[in-house]
């Protein structure tokens, strides 16, 4: 049924170290299937934008990832470390990839600097004066070094956000996961957000990012991947994707979100 | 009506209209503050909001100034002008017209504070809770240095040297130290192992410090009891889980009093003999039990509380489930469950009294047997000692409330806009 279904990164990309592999994954929440079976490669330093309509699973697969979820058929590795119920390894795997939420999910009853350095020095042993080094040096890159000291619900919503990026990257993520970064911002916050997330891709970093921002999709991505009823439809490099879509339910989709 | 199309009225309005549009009103400057009506602020406004801002909220405003007018003064005379503050004996207190007997209180203070603990030893009671007063204080004050080291201190090291100088230093204690005496050849040691500290029995312990005792158990076991026994509740394990679920409501589901008489009549039962705990000890681990699940509720509102999103983001940054629940759902939680919390710790303290039924010489006790005494007895001291209990227990618990509004401002301060 699946178009262009290939599951393999764009060519150039090397594919013998996979960041993220994910293999027949299926999930269930009680009766209903969420995950009909998907596959999906991820190469290092690639960055892979998945779309899809509310409800197709998109977060859910991304959630899967770091253990958010738990996927009952399948495989998925990340980092060459495969996902199982050793809660060590779920450890592990959620220090090398970085989440970032639509709704932030700071730590209130912290400052930006400590929500900055808390799991660094907490799980990964790091000096507290380090650890605020890094958070500095990071804090300055999404460009909120002057916040370092306020609480999270002081800022706006895309200054959350970017603090919420800083954060992530304090763990050194060789991966990073964005699940609608900015589907809970106001529309003149969006761009502050996704700058950052394009300067972070030009880095090299490898991204999962579930949105509906096709602007950046087109500016970012490697691949475009269209997720629908708990599978990947479509899956192709930007250009193709949305020129000449090849499937009804892409073509329709985009054709509702792209006016 | 006829006229409505002609020529005439709708050329005049036109000419209207053009008049008015260049007369349209914009602001060329930001406009400036002005002070609030006068109404608004001040005495007269605020009665206005407060006291008269309806007819039913007059007529109760007005109903309550004629229940102080009449309940009052007569209050104040007995309390204050009519009082006996001091006196020998009962005969001035028992004239007629006499008010509360100050003088009885100031006369049976010692025994309040201390029961029957020998009083040439009661200095021992003073020294333990001036030490325990400054650790809480260190422990309590909010921008104090080294707080963990003040909780290692109350909860390891006070406990210990609390029990030595209230209850004296035991057989074994003193032999070993005057075992180090005869090693050393130290005489002062060997004078320290012979005679400091004789033991004080718990049948003599008494009046305020028992009362803060219980209370201070209980408090600090609670809480962290609690908290564990909520986390066990919703944890994913079924075997804990069950054990925390049956031993919340089975404790809960029964009396205080009940606990405490099983306490005092069943916990001698399950140990060995040498082993049975002390009359004091068994009501102890029973008040400390029966807090302990209603703080186990407590805390578990605070925990579901908790937005999904704060579990998620620190489960994301690899934490560990220990160092999620430390860091960042437990000070978010408590901070949300700090009234019931609070209220949690009222109650205890006041239920502290209840040890009484089994033998436990607490605070009340110590006034309701103290009003007994013939060389005070009359009829203004019943009254005299229960105002004076109620007073001591108000001033705790309000203290309590005060405490705890000033730390939850403290600590939701900047956790909103």
């Amino acid at each position: 049924m699946t178009v262009q279904a290939s599951p393999q990164p764009a060519a150039g990309l090397a594919t013998d170290g996979l960041a993220i592999e994910i293999r027949d994954v299926h999930k269930w929440y009680g009766k209903f299937h969420v995950l009909k079976g998907v596959d999906l490669e991820v190469a290092r330093g690639e960055r892979i934008v998945i779309c899809g309509p509310s409800g197709s699973g998109k977060s859910t697969l991304i959630r899967c990832i770091n253990r958010l979820e738990t996927h009952q058929r399948g495989r998925i590795v990340v980092n060459g470390i495969e996902l199982t119920d050793d809660t060590k390894r779920i450890e592990e795997i959620r220090r090398d990839a970085g989440m970032v939420f639509q709704h932030f999910n700071l730590f209130p009853h912290l400052t930006v600097l400590e929500n900055c350095t808390l799991s660094p020095i907490w799980t990964l042993r790091m000096p507290q004066k380090e650890a605020e080094a890094r958070a500095m040096h990071f804090l300055e890159r999404v460009r909120i070094p002057e916040q370092a000291h306020k609480y999270p619900l002081q800022l706006s919503g895309g200054q959350q956000q970017r603090v919420a990026i800083a954060r992530a990257l304090c763990m050194s993520p060789k991966v990073m996961l964005f699940d609608e970064p900015t589907s809970a911002l106001d529309p003149e916050m969006v761009k502050e957000v996704l700058d950052t997330m394009v300067e972070l891709a030009q880095e090299g970093m490898t991204m999962i990012c579930v949105t509906h921002e096709m602007g950046f999709a087109r500016e970012v991505a490697d691949r475009v991947a269209f997720i629908d009823r708990g599978e990947i439809v479509e899956i192709n490099t930007p250009e193709p994707f949305f020129s000449a879509p090849q499937h009804e339910r892409t073509k329709l989709f985009l054709s509702q979100i792209l006016r | 009506m006829s006229d409505m199309a002609s020529p005439v009225s709708s050329a005049r309005q036109v000419s209207v209209r053009q008049d008015i549009v260049p007369r349209t009103f914009v602001r060329s400057q930001v406009s400036p503050d002005l002070p609030p009506p006068l109404a608004v602020g001040g005495v007269i406004g605020w009665m206005r909001d407060n006291l008269f801002s309806s007819v039913l909220t007059s007529s109760l405003t007005l109903l309550s100034i004629a229940f102080l007018i009449w309940a009052l003064p007569d209050l104040v005379r007995w309390l204050f002008i009519d009082a006996i503050w001091s006196a020998p004996d009962g005969d001035a207190c028992r004239a007629p017209g006499a008010g509360a007997c100050w003088a009885y209180v100031n006369a049976k203070l010692e025994f309040f504070a201390y029961g029957s603990y020998p009083r040439d030893m009661v200095w021992r009671v003073d020294l333990t809770l001036l030490i325990g007063a400054g650790l809480a204080a260190w422990l309590l004050w909010p921008s104090a240095k080294h707080k963990s080291a003040a909780l290692v201190l109350f909860l390891v090291v006070y406990p210990v040297l609390a029990f030595h100088l209230l209850h004296g230093l035991g057989p074994g204690l003193r032999a070993t130290l005057s075992l180090l005496a005869d090693l050393f050849g130290s005489k002062p040691l060997a004078d320290v192992a012979a005679n400091s500290l004789p033991v004080v029995g718990t049948n003599l312990w008494g009046g305020v410090f028992v009362s803060l005792l219980v209370a201070t158990v209980g408090i600090v076991v609670s809480l962290p009891l609690g908290v564990l026994l909520a986390l066990g509740r919703r944890s994913k394990a079924p075997v804990a889980r069950f054990l925390c679920v049956m031993l919340i409501e089975i404790v809960r589901g029964v009396p205080l009093i009940t606990v405490l008489f099983m306490a005092n009549t069943m916990l001698p039962l399950f140990v060995p003999e040498q082993w049975s705990p002390d009359r004091l000890m068994r009501p102890l681990i029973g008040v400390a039990l029966f807090a302990s699940v209603y703080m186990a509720e407590v805390v578990r509102g605070g925990l579901q509380a908790v937005p999904k999103g704060q579990f998620e983001g620190a489960m994301a940054l690899g934490m560990s489930w220990w160092a999620m629940m430390r860091l960042i759902i437990l000070p978010q939680a408590l901070t949300i469950v700090i009234p019931g919390v609070v209220n949690s710790f009222i109650a205890l303290f006041k239920d502290t009294t209840l040890v009484a039924i089994v033998g436990i010489f607490d605070f009340l006790r110590a006034v309701d047997t103290a009003r007994l005494d013939p060389v005070w007895a009359g009829p203004t001291i019943s009254a005299t000692g229960y105002v004076f209990a109620a007073t001591f227990y108000f001033v705790f618990c309000f203290g309590m409330s005060r405490y705890s509004m000033m730390m939850e401002r403290r600590l939701t301060r900047g956790r909103s806009h």
